[in-house]
């Protein structure tokens, strides 16, 4: 019944969209890697970041693209002091309290969105967005093209930050063995305020990309949250490149169940994909056994 | 708006009076006149001017107002005395339960009657909450027909059910297809997830094989929807002759422009109750996107010189004659009517009034009202069609303004 000429169409869509689901997980998965925590807040802070790009091309009238070099190092200083005053300070280092912190961070920024901006659908009209680029066999929106590019050179800049960076390199350290960083002098509560800080503006980056082709409510950061944890799990936690292609496979799955299931159903892949890896793989596919 | 006129009167009667001039008699007039001035009468209006039905919310009320300016105008309601209307306005932010919670509000603040609300689910819990204070609540849109199959005595619909709206959509679609030869067979249905797109497309999967087409999808969607790709790939996959869209006016535009960007080219799109179909925005805003497209759904009568005079007023005020705005009006309209006719700003004899209603000074093509449990059973839909840039009626026969293209042309 399918040509396949429909499939490519509809996977090529959803590695476009999974490329931008891989930079949010991206965010989650580096700060699981370096602090071993699970960011519950990420989702919230996601769409803080979808009303700020709103507001910026609403209001400021700026290009939501113009808006990624203001919102990317303010999300970063959000997370900064985020993690260094509210959720270190909170949680007083007991792992399985930044839990509860993070989750209560969410609670409150969903709130705060609810009574501010109620919860109304916003969205933003950029004329082009919707115009339509040919992309081998598939027609994709070219707001959803440049935000597949757009996640890709984050995703590369990102690599590069954590490879070839003296902070990159202090991240890893204290990822690997945040003792023996301290003993060597990294001053380890300010560098997971920085791998905070980058998870935070990666949500920056991702909800520029995001808002021409989406749009925001006080509940949007639900749905990708529970994909970016999907893909974190499914990918290794804490694996770069894991949550990388854990992504642009998360993408691919919801994009052909859509089109196998309808668009209702079509989410059930995703969820097939993260119990399957819980039991027959609980480490991911890039994770090693710990 | 009334205060200030009232007051500049009064005062310049009384300057009358102190100088004793020969106006004397009329100024003596006047105030008695001020001083019978009757309590206004506060209508309820009740839609979702925020949350994903903003615009259409939007219009509504804007339609409502001006049909409460325009009797205010003409003198309010003559029966009480010329009381004017006195609005009072409420949102349901999108929210059934929001919707429900206004109409307590409303209760508390003493309206007499309520004009809402939209949306089909929306409408459904508001009925239900003003039935609780006995309020005389007219819906203006909301087209499950659930609405007024509950008992309740207090609900009144001016406009026609869906289910009179897709028994005449697959009437006039058979008469259609069988004037061109039959070359349409099979058809897709796209529509929303709320009762309003679920019923609609639930009847239509019912009675279109009764009447020889073949149903080869039926697609739903969520509120708000910004990808329908895979709907559109879906549909280029199954080739079906018709498309049927049944949903709100955002995800209409974008699933019209996503057929056309993809190459979805189906012999026609043939809405039932089209968000955007019978919209002179799309029409103006995506031109090519919109031609051909050929929808069944709330439409005033073009030869009722009232329908025109009220685009007039409505695109000087720059809103776009679309049927939320008419339709709203109307149904103030309604109201005024039967107030007039109760003589009383009471509910029961408000009540009273609309069930005995057979108001016929309406520009909807639908003869005089006349109230079954509730249901206006003349209300009865219009087929319009895109053509040219503007918004043709196809049928009914009696007042078509164009022939219908069917099918659709290629490219």
């Amino acid at each position: 019944m399918l040509e396949p000429s429909i499939l490519a169409a509809s996977l090529i869509h959803g590695l476009a969209n999974g490329a931008v689901y891989a930079l949010v997980a991206l965010g989650l998965s580096l700060v699981y890697g370096v602090l071993h925590i699970i960011n519950f807040a990420h989702g919230a802070l996601l769409m803080a970041a979808l009303y700020a790009v709103y507001f910026l091309v609403e209001r400021v009238g700026l290009d939501p693209y113009a808006a990624i070099p203001i919102l990317v190092p303010a999300a970063g200083v959000v997370g900064y002091l985020l993690h260094r005053y509210v959720v270190a300070k909170a949680s007083r280092g007991r792992e399985e309290a930044v839990l509860l912190v993070t989750l209560g961070v969410a609670l409150v920024l969903e709130n705060l969105a609810l009574a501010l901006f109620r919860s109304d659908t916003r969205t933003i009209e950029t004329g082009w967005a919707f115009e339509m680029v040919a992309v081998g066999p598939a027609l994709l929106p070219a707001a959803k093209l440049a935000a597949a590019a757009g996640a890709l050179v984050a995703v590369l800049a990102l690599w590069a930050v954590v490879r070839a960076t003296d902070l990159g390199r202090a991240i890893r350290a204290v990822a690997k063995e945040r003792e023996a960083a301290r003993l060597v002098g990294i001053d380890v509560d300010h560098v997971f305020a920085l791998a905070f800080a980058i998870g935070t503006a990666t949500l920056g980056a991702a909800a520029c990309l995001l808002l021409p082709t989406y749009y925001v409510s006080p509940q949007v950061g639900h749905g990708f949250v529970l994909i970016a944890f999907t893909i974190v799990v499914l990918g290794g936690m804490g694996s770069f490149w894991g949550a990388f292609w854990g992504g642009l496979l998360i993408g691919v799955v919801e994009s052909l169940g859509g089109l196998f299931l309808g668009e209702s159903l079509g989410q059930i892949g995703i969820f097939a994909i993260f119990i399957a890896t819980l039991l027959l793989r609980p480490t991911g596919l890039f994770g090693r056994a710990v | 708006m009334n205060r200030p006129a009232i007051f500049s009167r009064s005062s310049l009667s009384r300057r009358h009076l102190l100088a004793g001039t020969a106006f004397g008699a009329a100024a003596l007039a006047a105030p008695a006149i001020l001083r019978a001035q009757p309590a206004p009468v506060k209508i309820g209006l009740l839609h979702p001017v925020t949350g994903f039905l903003a615009f259409s919310g939007q219009q509504c009320r804007e339609g409502a107002l001006l049909a409460i300016e325009a009797i205010n105008a003409a003198g309010g309601i003559k029966s009480l005395g010329g009381a004017k209307l006195e609005p009072v306005l409420g949102d349901a932010q999108s929210k059934p339960e929001v919707g429900a919670a206004e109409v307590e509000k409303m209760n508390e603040a003493g309206v007499a009657a309520i004009v809402g609300a939209y949306a089909s689910a929306i409408s459904l819990a508001t009925t239900q909450s003003a039935a609780r204070y006995g309020i005389p609540h007219i819906v203006d849109v909301g087209v499950s027909d659930q609405i007024v199959q509950r008992g309740l005595t207090n609900t009144f619909r001016f406009c026609p059910g869906y289910g009179v709206i897709a028994k005449i959509a697959i009437d006039n679609l058979v008469a259609l297809n069988d004037a061109a030869g039959k070359p349409a067979r099979t058809v897709a249905i796209v529509h929303e997830e709320s009762l309003f797109g679920t019923g609609t497309a639930q009847l239509l999967q019912k009675e279109l094989p009764a009447r020889g087409f073949e149903v080869v999808e039926v697609a739903k969607h969520a509120n708000p929807t910004r990808d329908f790709t895979n709907v559109v790939l879906k549909l280029k996959a199954l080739a079906p002759d018709i498309v049927i869209p049944a949903n709100y006016y955002n995800e209409y535009v974008l699933l019209a422009r996503t057929m056309r960007q993809q190459g979805v080219r189906p012999k026609a799109i043939y809405s039932v109750l089209g968000g955007a179909a019978s919209s002179f925005k799309f029409v103006k805003e995506f031109p090519d996107d919109a031609a051909y497209i050929m929808d069944c759904n709330h439409w005033y009568d073009p030869r009722k010189a009232e329908a025109l005079e009220l685009r007039r007023k409505a695109e000087a005020k720059g809103l776009y004659y679309t049927y939320e705005v008419f339709l709203a009006h109307e149904a103030v309209r309604l109201l005024a009517d039967a107030l007039e006719r109760a003589g009383s700003a009471s509910r029961e004899r408000i009540v009273e009034a609309l069930a005995t209603s057979s108001w016929d000074g309406h520009f909807m093509p639908y003869g005089p009202t006349r109230f079954v449990n509730g249901q206006n059973e003349g209300a009865r839909p219009v087929n319009t069609q895109v053509l040219n840039g503007t918004i043709e009626v196809i049928f009914p026969a009696e007042f078509a303004s164009a022939r219908p293209v069917f099918p659709m042309p290629r490219a």
